[in-house]
């Protein structure tokens, strides 16, 4: 038997995925899901960072066709960036197998939204594999990479918050499996999705969910625990909530939340007396057994909001529908003291400029005390949202518009917004400001692809942002030392506010807490601390 | 169906307090003592000095991986002004374990506050102290190594 070891839902897919021969993890980091592929390649898996997890999701893909086993990480929110892969890719499906680990963040511990991965994968039409712990994140791991590989098809991994972060005992497997040799057969009515190859490609997809289901009705990861007359239909984390608030119950505890198996839960509901559906998030399952004739009750809406706990089922149990009391709130985190995105953020108040934000840690300026960004929905939106705000202000507003956005944002989702702005400028002109701290802080200090270095801080050609968007065709390119130049940076900022001219100006300083690790690549690579 | 008992742990401070790290170093004890253990934290912006808290739950079998509201039997709370949030979290009778323990005790170093904190936690586990000093031990650099064990004891002794 394989020996006993505490380790995170995290370490478990990572270890999951390398003892199921997977031969390439994929990825961009967003929390709670980072540490999957940080550990992959910590336990000699071969791991990377993509810019994006559009990008990630069709690398994975490239290895799913060559006959071998991807993995592709990425926050919920990631897999809308993903998604136009994984719709199609459901259609083409894969010859190896290829597993999309998507970590959902009920009650939002650090995401801006509270979105549902089951939701997505019933639209496109791919299996949905629900982990509960860390046993199940190793066990449902290797599963997700079965069924991709039998039924070709990509399958979802849907994790959340407390799967991934909680630590538990798991028992790996001993059946480890290296990575067969990758070889390429051509398939092109398989893998061009031109209409006539899509149409067959579609019918073929609902074919292999049909089959699917019916392995699940039967095989599939699901469980009885008899008990009570009260029974208890859950997945995921909230099943063992449940489990601790109602220990006498009977339950159905899913494994498998798309396709469902529909027949096994009808049953089960068929004699009890009083019913119930726990689950975190959206009421994805509520709704899908009420459209098939089952009798569950809709839960109170709070409680689609936040994360469950034992307290909040017990009060769903109990039909509890007093207000409920808001949890403690702790100290909300700042920017460092003396970050340097602070002093970019400190002259944006001081001339009121209107700022379209982006995501990272300078999203914390729009808190108090320095109250100094006024927009942020999605990874590289302040670009777009910038420019649309110049298109249509009154002159005087337009020309306070700045768009500001992150080193490891750019990358990811800021070149297209570039090119927008000079395809389609604004009579007042534009101005961008990418804050490069020469890492991805927010998510815990990873690589990109301007940094130069990979996953594994192994140095990798780099990409010069300032000469990036001077390709694109930017005028004014310049790059200041947020921290020693300031006086330099606002000067420049206020003429090219005044100008109608697009100016890209790059604040460069590394974060407070990446600079001692930067150097220590930089001279292990024997660069010296060059920029 | 019984439910089994279960003994709940929190560690709240602030980031950059070594939360992680002690709640690291003491499920990896309980574990080691033979008992299921769970350990759930939320990570994400910690090291912006934001609140942090840790729950550890073990004992037969352990479900959820949260404490429940009012079933901390042992709290740990690192710094005097995070103490407010959890006022429910102890049930009554449970242990808190506040900074205004070590006043008298002069800690070889402030950093190594979460380790005399499991020091003055491991007086009421039933815990081998070679376990305790063996997980120390593998937790730290050799030059942090005797800092600690000191600490851990000062910890112990604080509440003999
Ligand atoms: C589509 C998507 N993927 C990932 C994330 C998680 N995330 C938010 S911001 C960010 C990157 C932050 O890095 P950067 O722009 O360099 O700013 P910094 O935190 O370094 O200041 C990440 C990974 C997200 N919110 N959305
Ligand atoms: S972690 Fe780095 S980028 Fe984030 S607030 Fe601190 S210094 Fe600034």
């Amino acid at each position: 038997m394989a020996e006993r070891r505490l380790m995170s839902g995290n370490e478990a897919v990572a270890l999951g995925a390398l003892d199921a021969g997977c031969a390439r993890g994929t990825g961009y980091p967003g929390t709670p899901s980072t540490e999957i592929l940080e550990n992959f390649d910590a336990i000699g898996g071969n791991a990377e960072w993509a810019p994006n997890e559009k990008v990630a999701a069709e690398v994975a893909l490239g290895v799913a066709f060559a006959g071998v086993y991807a993995l592709t990480t990425m926050k919920h929110v990631g897999l809308n960036v993903a998604a136009d892969v994984l719709f199609t890719a459901a259609y083409s499906g894969v010859s190896g197998a290829l597993v999309f680990a998507v970590a959902d963040d009920p009650g939002l511990a650090s995401s801006q939204n509270e979105q549902d991965t089951r939701r997505l994968g019933i639209a496109a039409g791919v299996p949905v594999i629900e982990p509960s712990d860390a046993q199940e994140a190793y066990d449902f791991t290797r599963l997700a990479f079965t069924l991709s590989a039998r039924w070709h098809i990509p399958v979802i991994l849907r994790l959340t918050t407390r799967v991934c972060h909680t630590t538990a005992i798991v028992t790996p497997s001993d059946h480890k499996v290296a990575p067969p040799p990758a070889h390429f057969v051509r398939d092109i009515p398989g893998r061009v999705m031109i209409p006539g190859h899509a149409r067959i490609k579609h019918r073929e997809l609902r074919a292999k969910l049909n089959e699917i289901r019916e392995w699940c009705e039967t095989d599939g990861p699901n469980r009885i625990i008899p008990g009570s007359s009260t029974g208890i239909v859950s997945s995921g984390v909230a099943y063992l909530h449940a489990r601790e608030a109602a220990p006498a119950a009977s339950f159905l505890k899913l494994g498998m939340s798309h396709p469902l198996p529909m027949r096994l839960i009808l049953s089960f509901l068929k004699d009890k007396t009083e019913r119930f559906v726990i689950e975190e998030n959206d009421p994805y399952l509520v709704e899908q057994i009420r459209a098939a004739g089952g009798d569950v009750p809709w839960n109170p809406e709070p409680y689609r909001m936040g994360e469950l706990t034992v307290d909040r089922v017990r009060r769903i149990l109990a039909r509890d529908l007093t207000p409920e009391l808001p949890p403690p709130r702790g100290k909300p985190p700042r920017l460092c003291t003396g970050c340097p995105h602070g002093y970019v953020f400190e002259i944006f108040k001081k001339h009121d400029a209107i700022v379209a934000g982006d995501i990272g840690c300078y999203t914390l300026a729009a808190l108090p005390p320095l109250s100094a960004m006024d927009s942020q929905i999605c990874m590289g939106a302040s670009i777009g949202v910038g420019l649309g705000l110049r298109h249509v202000l009154p002159e005087s507003e337009a020309r306070r518009v700045v768009s500001v956005i992150g080193d490891s944002t750019f990358m990811h989702s800021g070149l297209t917004g570039i090119a927008e702005m000079v395809y389609n400028p604004p009579p007042t002109g534009h101005v961008v400001v990418v804050l490069d701290n020469l890492t991805t802080a927010m998510t815990g200090q990873q690589e990109h692809p301007a940094t130069g270095r990979r996953l594994n801080h192994e140095p990798t050609t780099r990409v010069r942002i300032e000469d990036v968007v001077t390709a694109l065709g930017v005028p004014n390119v310049l790059v200041f030392d947020p921290v020693r130049q300031i006086a330099e940076f606002e000067t420049a900022l206020l003429k090219a506010l005044k100008s109608p001219e697009l100016t890209v100006l790059v604040a460069r300083q590394p974060c407070l807490l990446a600079a001692g690790r930067i150097r220590a690549y930089e001279q292990a690579a024997g660069k010296g601390g060059g920029q | 169906m019984t439910t089994t008992p279960v003994s709940n742990i929190r560690i709240a401070g602030l980031g950059g307090m070594g939360i992680i790290k002690s709640s690291q170093i003491l499920a990896s004890v309980l574990f080691e003592a033979g008992h299921d253990v769970k350990k759930a934290e939320v990570h994400g912006m910690s090291q912006r000095g934001g609140s942090v808290a840790s729950d550890i739950r073990f004992g037969t079998e352990v479900l959820s991986p949260m404490i429940p509201e009012g079933e901390t039997d042992y709290l740990l709370v690192l710094t005097e002004e995070e103490l407010v949030l959890y006022r429910t979290a102890l049930r009554p009778g449970g242990i808190l374990i506040g900074p205004s323990l070590f006043e008298k005790t002069v800690l070889p170093n402030k950093k190594s506050l979460n380790i005399a904190m499991l020091g003055a936690l491991s007086h009421y586990l039933s815990i081998p102290n070679e376990t305790w000093t063996a997980h120390i031990l593998s937790s730290f650099p050799e030059k942090l190594q005797a800092v600690n064990l000191e600490a851990f004891k000062l910890g112990l002794h604080a509440v003999k």
